[in-house]
């Protein structure tokens, strides 16, 4: 060969820096008996009506490609979910596509709508494939970092200011991986003004919807004037325990989910039949068993956060999905570093923030979704550690009153002005 | 505080603290300890126990389910009949059923020949018992809730984004 593989490979692949997530995988995989807060998935096994359902379906020979936009039968139940839910209609003939996963789903919207230079506004810290597929569709990423101090939340005015005459797509993904923040409705709106102001589009993953546990969920194609310009993105994976099904979906203008559909009948044909099968079990059956899963999570939520003050390290109030993102600056450390010294001295695995993009750094992700022994071990040695590190506990024995002033939902460990506990609520 | 809620957790496992259980209920530890007490007073919270795979700790159990039939005292309806046969410490179960017989009753012993010998001696000959049917129970899969044999470790790769 006169050239190697090396020269061969498209630049843009060969220069895209691998996961951050992925160093960090090798080196936990290397080590015995670890508790592990990485996992960004439920730790709950699919509910069994479900497998029984996709068992039933293989048995009775559902084996063949379905339409390339998916079952019919699923995309009227996806329509009937998001009507009785969001009240957002969509026509399950020509507006939603089912897709492989949400992963799928937004690569087939960036490559349909991302034309070369295409600036594409990304809130940070965000999950990890967002910039790489924007970079592959040949868009440009456009990070809106966001801090703790407001909240994980991003603001209108950020918007406003990274807005360019390249800019064309707001990427939105709330409530958030890996901070846990949602966007409520009045923060929605004005950056929908701004959405509406600049002509953009919105693509909206809502994979953790349903795994909102203080307010309600808003669903940004349900805000006046959005669902024109929003391409809704959702999947089966988070709420009903299906990760490995790889069942998305995507809901949108009829022009633009024709134009996705032409890309995924090239090149995927169409997601498994079998899953298929399964995500409609869920979306006939599922409720109950979903509701019973956000219940625990919710649990656990109050129990990482809590363990979180008492170690002293501050941490901001996640309101949804399954993760709490605590900062760790106090240690002393690097993201890396803790993450790297939890893993060796206290076996215990959680994701360095700087993975979810440099605004990350000096947080950590905690996933809780694990078992409540798992997740008790986990904190009590990641205290240890902390403790190690000179950071002093700060036990507030009594829990106080409600205090006021806490809008961005931020607690500064043992502050006094602000606190995670609330025994008056519920 | 939700009590349902209280009651789920505790159900799951008992063992929690009521710390534990403020925490994740977002209420007071003294709440918590109160609602627990008032529950156990006025016996929704019957008893605490642990559920224990006996075959695994190397005890022979045999058990077996009964179908009795008994007839109906004017007044007590089942009443009576049903409240003696639970008074047996043999017994671990009774239920009145709707169908072809009307108590269900588990028994636990060491041999068949104790179980067979408590039905022919002690429950035929209640009064107001018309008949037994007795089945012995040759395995249990699953037990108040839990997979005796449960093979659904978590699969899950360690880290993943």
């Amino acid at each position: 060969m006169n050239k190697t593989w090396c020269e061969r490979i498209n630049p843009v692949v060969r220069d895209m820096p691998p996961s951050g997530i992925r160093r960090f995988f090798d080196m936990v995989a290397e080590t015995k008996g670890v508790i592990s807060l990485g996992v960004g998935e439920p730790d709950f096994v699919t509910p069994w009506h479900i497998r029984e359902a996709c068992i039933y379906s293989l048995e009775k020979g559902y084996t063949m490609y379905t339409s390339n936009s998916g079952l019919l039968e699923l995309r009227y139940a996806i329509a009937r979910d998001l009507a009785e839910t969001y009240g957002v209609t969509y026509d399950p003939k020509s507006e939603i596509l089912v897709t492989v996963g949400v992963s799928q789903a937004l690569d087939l919207a960036l490559r349909a709508l991302v034309c070369p230079g295409d600036e594409v506004l990304i809130p940070e810290p965000s999950y990890v494939s967002y910039a790489p597929t924007v970079t592959l569709a040949g868009g440009k990423v456009v990070s809106l970092p966001t801090g703790m101090e407001q909240g994980f939340c991003l603001r209108a005015h950020q918007v406003e200011a990274a807005i360019t005459p390249r800019t064309k797509i707001l990427l939105l993904c709330y409530p958030n991986n890996p901070t846990g923040a949602v966007l409520d409705r009045k923060t929605l709106l004005e950056i929908a003004e701004v959405v509406v102001a600049h002509d953009l589009i919105v693509i909206s993953d809502e994979i953790y919807d349903k795994l909102t546990y203080v307010g309600q969920h808003t669903c940004v194609a349900s805000l006046p004037g959005m669902k024109e310009r929003t391409v809704l993105l959702n999947g089966f994976s988070k709420s009903y325990a299906m990760t490995g099904w790889r069942v998305g979906y995507a809901c949108g203008h009829g022009d633009f989910i024709a134009a996705m559909t032409k890309i995924h009948q090239y090149t995927m044909l169409c997601a498994p039949i079998t899953a298929q099968m399964a995500a409609l079990e869920a979306l006939k059956n599922g409720r109950a068993g979903m509701e019973r899963m956000v219940r625990e999570y919710n649990r656990r939520r109050h129990l990482v956060l809590h363990a979180f003050r008492d170690m002293g390290l501050p941490c901001f109030e996640p309101k949804g999905a399954f993760y709490a993102f605590p900062e760790i600056r106090v240690t002393g450390l690097t993201s890396e570093e803790f993450a790297e010294i939890l893993l060796q001295e206290e076996k215990v695995a959680v994701v360095p923030g700087n993975a979810f993009g440099s605004s990350g750094e000096g947080f950590v992700r905690c996933s809780y979704a694990a078992s409540l022994e798992d997740l008790g071990e986990a904190l009590r040695r990641m205290a240890q550690l902390v403790r190690r590190r000179g950071v002093r506990p700060r036990v507030i024995s009594t829990p106080s009153r409600h205090l006021p002033a806490r809008d961005a939902g931020v607690s500064a460990a043992g502050g006094a002005s602000s606190r995670i506990f609330h025994p008056g609520r519920n | 505080m939700n009590t349902l809620e209280l009651l789920e957790l505790l159900e799951d496992n008992a063992r929690l603290t009521p710390e534990e259980i403020a925490v994740m209920l977002q209420a007071d530890a003294g709440e918590v300890r109160r609602a627990i007490q008032e529950l156990e007073q006025n016996k929704t919270i019957l008893k605490y126990m642990t559920l224990v795979n006996w075959e695994k700790a190397g005890e022979e159990k045999v058990s077996a389910m009964i179908e009795v039939r008994i007839t109906p005292q004017r007044d007590v309806g089942f009443d009576a009949v049903a409240r003696r046969i639970c008074r047996f410490p043999e017994v671990r179960s009774v239920r009145l059923m709707s169908g072809a017989y009307d108590l269900a009753v588990f028994i636990e012993g060491r041999t068949m020949r104790e179980v067979s010998h408590f039905v022919a001696t002690r429950l035929a000959t209640i009064e107001g018992v018309i008949s037994t049917t007795t089945h012995f129970v040759l395995k249990t899969y699953k037990q108040d809730g839990v997979i005796v044999e449960d093979s659904e470790e978590d699969r899950r790769l360690i880290v993943s984004p």
